[in-house]
């Protein structure tokens, strides 16, 4: 009964808002400009969200032209390393000038430019300017640095109340203890088999907790898009592309050069395809992680940007609502693909060691 | 693919693997080895808690079955021994009746036999008096008859008649 009343209160406020929204039409068609740039307004800052970023911006206010947060240390290489606060680029508004060489931000990144900030560009509006080496500590860096420093702690914990506790853990760990298990046991064992998984159980663990605790981050107001940049997802990939290919046995070689079981010709038919399968399985697990993270804070970011743009009583909760559902999606993702990445990593592993069995 | 090479940075790549290493051997040393380890060390003194227990079950049963074993055999022994010692006592009755039996008949055998000779020798005796006393009574007779001539003719005459008779 008390469901059924509530609904009807909701439903009643939305008939009254939707004609209120209707009379403020007419207002809304002056402001539609405003709108519009708006809206690229929104997209500049999803756009510029997901990059990395040499400052922690915690928020900024466009009007005044301010932003909150905390400058990070530039370590640039150019002919000699050059370190310096990332609050001389001043967001990108104003050249740092370091040794005598100028130095512009643009677009989240570093370019060699003369004292006045130019910025070349080719036919495509990209800048041609020169890049030196950047090896900054850039947001993303501090978020690595800071999961790595909260997953050490975490799990020093646990590792340590297995000894104070004579082989029970207690507190947090009652609750980690579970997902290393589950990482062994539903993960580890299944695809690579009992007798060889002791000795990936420390990089799928370490990936597991990385990806999803970074997932989730990035899932935090901060938004750090760590997961969702290609350059993390890249080296994530690259060591297990490392992993597989250092601890494969020769049956595994064998299967890739000259497959067992099929006719000569099939043979050296396969062997390329086979060769190519070695790089694109890393690959799919680098570009898997990318796009699912990075197209997860572009949607989200987008259903929270239609609240400033519909501004209206029904369009703006609509859009929390949803962004509000999403976001519990975006809890399951995070964990999903740091599931995912962990299982074919270890499926890999686990076809690198498959024991010969024609 | 163009947007994600642009986008690539190389500075983020490095601190990436740097960091990830650095937090893998760590991890790998002082978190997952002794966590790993404690928990198969757990799961196997679980296991070996279990298997004892069964073990100790099985020595348990082993026992009972061993009381019930021996139990049995105590009774069984018990009831050989009543059986035993019920089949002694028998026996005894029956042989001291069956050397009763005998004696006893001995007894009467030697009895009847005593009494047959008495009464033999008792109708020796008697036949040895009755003759003695029929020879005197017939030596009487016989004198007293024989005193008359005549009548001893009568009698040798009714004996021939007899005789003829014969």
């Amino acid at each position: 009964m008390q469901k059924i009343s509530v609904v009807r209160i909701f439903m009643t406020l939305a008939l009254i808002l939707t004609s209120l929204n209707l009379v403020a039409k007419d207002a809304e068609n002056v402001e539609k400009e405003g709108k519009d740039g708006l809206k690229t307004e929104i997209k500049e800052f999803i756009d510029h969200h997901l990059l990395d970023s040499h400052d922690f911006t915690l928020f900024s206010d466009k009007e005044t032209g301010k932003h909150f947060g905390f400058p990070l240390p530039v370590i640039l290489w150019d002919g000699g390393l050059k370190v310096f606060s990332s609050s001389k680029f001043h967001h990108g508004e104003t050249v740092a000038e370091v040794d005598g060489e100028y130095y512009k931000l643009y677009h989240s990144k570093i370019y060699k430019t003369d004292a006045e900030g130019t910025i070349e560009y080719d036919d495509e509006h990209h800048a041609i300017n020169a890049k030196p080496l950047d090896f900054s500590i850039t947001k993303n860096v501090v978020s690595i640095f800071l999961i790595g420093l909260l997953m050490f702690f975490m799990f020093r914990g646990l590792a340590k109340s297995y000894k104070k506790n004579n082989g029970i853990p207690t507190g947090a760990g009652r609750f980690l203890e579970p997902l290393v298990l589950f990482v062994r046991d539903e993960i580890a064992i299944p695809n690579i088999g009992e007798n060889k998984y002791r000795r990936y159980m420390s990089f799928l663990l370490t990936v597991f907790f990385f990806i999803w605790f970074l997932n989730l981050l990035g899932m935090t107001p901060l938004a750090v898009n760590v997961t969702g940049n290609i350059a993390v997802t890249f080296a994530l990939a690259l060591i297990t592309f490392l992993i597989t290919n250092f601890t494969a046995n020769k049956n595994y070689w064998g299967h890739i050069f000259w497959m067992p079981g099929v006719p000569t010709f099939m043979k050296i038919v396969l062997a390329p395809i086979e060769l190519l399968g070695v790089f694109i399985k890393p690959f799919s697990l680098m570009i898997r992680l990318y796009a699912n993270m990075t197209a997860g804070h572009v949607v989200l970011m987008s259903i929270v940007g239609l609240m400033f743009i519909f501004k209206s009583w029904i369009g703006s909760p609509l859009s929390f609502g949803l962004a509000f559902a999403l976001s519990i999606l975006e809890l399951l993702v995070a964990a999903l693909q740091a599931y995912i990445f962990t299982m074919l990593a270890a499926l890999y592993f686990g076809m690198a060691n498959e024991e010969a069995h024609h | 693919m163009d947007k994600l090479i642009n986008d690539f940075s190389f500075g983020l790549f490095f601190w990436q693997i740097l960091l990830f290493v650095g937090l893998l051997l760590l991890l790998r040393k002082f978190a997952w080895k002794p966590i790993l380890d404690s928990v198969n060390n757990r799961e196997e003194g679980i296991k070996n808690a279990l298997e004892s227990a069964e073990a100790a079950r099985k020595e348990m049963q082993n026992l009972q079955a061993d009381n019930e074993r021996i139990l049995n055999e105590a009774r069984a022994e018990r009831d050989g021994m009543l059986k035993e010692a019920r089949q002694l006592k028998e026996n005894m009755i029956s042989e001291a009746k069956a050397e009763a039996q005998t004696e006893a008949d001995k007894i009467v055998a030697q009895a009847q036999a005593t009494i047959e000779n008495e009464k033999k020798a008792a109708i020796a005796d008697l036949k040895s008096q009755v003759a003695g006393l029929s020879v005197d009574i017939a030596e009487k007779v016989v004198r007293q008859e024989l005193a008359d001539k005549d009548k001893q003719l009568a009698l040798v005459e009714s004996m021939l008649g007899d005789v003829t008779l014969n």
